[in-house]
């Protein structure tokens, strides 16, 4: 314990140092760290964080509905079903190949330039950056659901039928609650992805917090405004992530309590 | 217990002291007070021997005009190698001033973002629509006026917005402006709408969502307004021109941070000016028959 505290001391204390001590500190420290700026920049960039809130939040749920049509549709056996895993193939290929910020600028710039339709709906960049990502990441989770139902060992299965369930039933009652429980830290990965790539909204017009820094650090010519949406970022991810782990101790608990089966 | 205690200490003590340290000096830029200091054998050039002026890519009309080349390639690009154009004329116009021949100019294309920040520049001097501020001054040296700007807003023919004759009309509209420029400012200060200002990286970005629909009004310079309503746009038409903030907007040149040819460039657009060849330049290739109405 103290040989932990002295070397995390003496790494920090090095760090600091070089640092300090580097030629360039004092501008770097007008540039990147000004406490005034800072403060003045927090407010308005916090308001506009709520768009990303709002996109991430509402992102989230379609996409988790959304993979797991995608991953189970790919998981359908027997040769009938091959055009089905084939547009699912096609469609993970796809949307995981593409640059996430390509996709963005396709659908909310290019869908509302084909002129369908007059309604606000259908002209807004929020909208249709919510597609996007829907899509992207679907393509991501879809995989990573994938990977869980492939884990659960085929007894499973297997006993469920012959305890008379049909295939949906076994799907839905015995292998997908055992799938998801097991890839959870995975799927948060690609959700504090999501929260990132919340901010690709702004090529499109709407005004969302890395945005807002980036307004005011070309009008003070300072970057501390970045500093400030880092933070906000951060603040959400921390949460989430140790929420997460509580959530899998818990599972861990009742996995061992109950025997280990 | 205690050995966690000092660690803070420590800690705390070094982070006192970097945030107590006081600023560092900066070195004054030994000046040459040669009255021939601008004569073309005494400039400090990027490249001995010629003139190396930067623009962005692509170069948009009517400030560079005529066919494409070098590395301006592409549709609604041109290639300042041609000298036609108004800032292209108004570049070859220095550069003669400066004792420069046309064989002797040479161009290097550098986004407009990266041209005002601090650090050393791959140019002698830089035009691109760079609009004088303060902060920008900061980072690098901005030459005198060469154009007095207005903003104007664009929109398509026959929308709701193409009917304001007032700011006061412009309120309840969307906008949108290219992020970090000048035209932004003006439209949040000036125009001051109901909706947040939408922002986009590039002016193709914005002209899209204007021609989309999702922004009623794109707020930009005027010889840029007048090229996205009548090149650009085939429905398109200017609102207005805004009037002009508390100090007027001006195009400057940019260089270097402490260049010694900065003076030599005001000299050179003081000259150029008093003789009108500026006035000529601009009336030539900013021409513009349409006056669009200045909005109050």
């Amino acid at each position: 314990m103290a040989t932990a505290l002295a070397s995390t001391v003496v790494v920090l204390t090095v760090l600091v140092v070089i640092a300090v001590t580097s030629p360039g500190w004092d501008e770097f420290r007008a540039k990147f760290l000004d406490g005034d700026l800072f403060w003045t920049s927090l407010p308005e960039i916090a308001r506009a964080f709520r768009l990303n809130v709002k996109i991430f939040s509402i992102s989230e749920v379609l996409i988790l509905i959304l993979a797991l049509g995608i991953a189970v549709l790919r998981s359908l056996p027997g040769p009938v079903f091959f055009p089905i895993r084939l547009l699912a193939i096609i469609y993970t290929d796809v949307f995981r190949g593409i640059p996430t910020i390509l996709v963005v600028y396709m659908l909310a710039l290019g869908i509302p330039a084909l002129l369908l339709s007059d309604a606000n709906w259908y002209r807004s960049a929020v909208v249709w950056s919510i597609v996007a990502l829907t899509l992207v990441y679907s393509a991501y989770v879809a995989e990573v659901y994938r990977a869980g139902i492939q884990s659960v060992h085929p007894s499973q299965e297997a006993a469920a039928r012959s305890l008379g369930l049909s295939r949906w039933q076994a799907l839905r009652f015995v292998v997908l609650p055992q799938a998801v429980r097991r890839v959870i830290p995975p799927l948060l990965n690609d959700f504090i992805g999501l929260q990132k790539d919340t901010a690709l909204v702004a090529i499109a017009g709407p005004v969302e917090a890395f945005r807002q820094a980036q307004i005011a650090e070309s009008a003070n010519f300072n970057f501390t405004p970045y500093l400030c949406a880092s933070l906000l970022f951060l603040l959400l991810t921390i949460p989430l992530a140790r929420f997460t782990d509580w959530l899998i101790e818990r599972d861990r608990r009742r996995f061992l309590a109950s025997g280990g089966s | 217990m205690r050995m966690r205690a000092f660690a803070m200490a420590v800690v705390a003590a070094l982070a006192a002291a970097a945030c107590g340290s006081s600023g560092g000096s900066t070195a004054s830029p030994a000046g040459t007070t040669a009255a021939n200091a601008c004569a073309k054998s005494n400039l400090t050039l990027v490249t001995p021997g010629q003139l190396t002026i930067g623009t962005d890519n692509p170069a948009f009309d009517p400030f560079f005009q005529g066919p494409t080349g070098h590395e301006w390639t592409g549709q609604f690009n041109h290639d300042p190698y041609n000298d036609q154009g108004f800032e292209d004329a108004t570049a070859y116009a220095v550069a003669q001033q400066l004792g420069f021949t046309k064989d002797q100019v040479q161009w290097v294309a550098v986004p407009f973002n990266n041209s005002y920040k601090p650090g050393p520049k791959n140019f002698d001097f830089y035009l691109a629509q760079v609009s004088y501020t303060p902060q920008r001054a900061e980072g690098a040296d901005l030459s005198d006026s060469y154009y007095d700007e207005q903003e104007a807003v664009v929109a398509l023919q026959g929308t709701d917005i193409s009917k304001a004759t007032s700011v006061a009309a412009l309120k309840p509209f969307t906008y949108g402006a290219q992020i970090g420029t000048t035209s932004y400012d003006v439209t949040k200060s000036v125009i001051n709408p109901d909706s947040s200002v939408q922002t986009f990286n590039t002016l193709n970005a914005a002209l899209q969502a204007l021609k989309n629909g999702q922004i009623d009004g794109l707020v930009v310079d005027y010889p840029t307004a007048y090229y996205m309503a009548n090149v650009q746009l085939s429905n398109g038409t200017i609102v207005g021109v805004l009037p002009a903030p508390a100090g007027k907007e001006h195009f400057s040149m940019v260089l270097e941070k402490g260049s010694p040819m900065t003076a030599c460039v005001n000299g050179a657009l003081a000259a150029l000016r008093a003789d009108g060849t500026l006035a000529q330049i601009q009336d030539r290739w900013l021409n513009q028959a349409a006056n669009a109405p200045a909005l109050h």
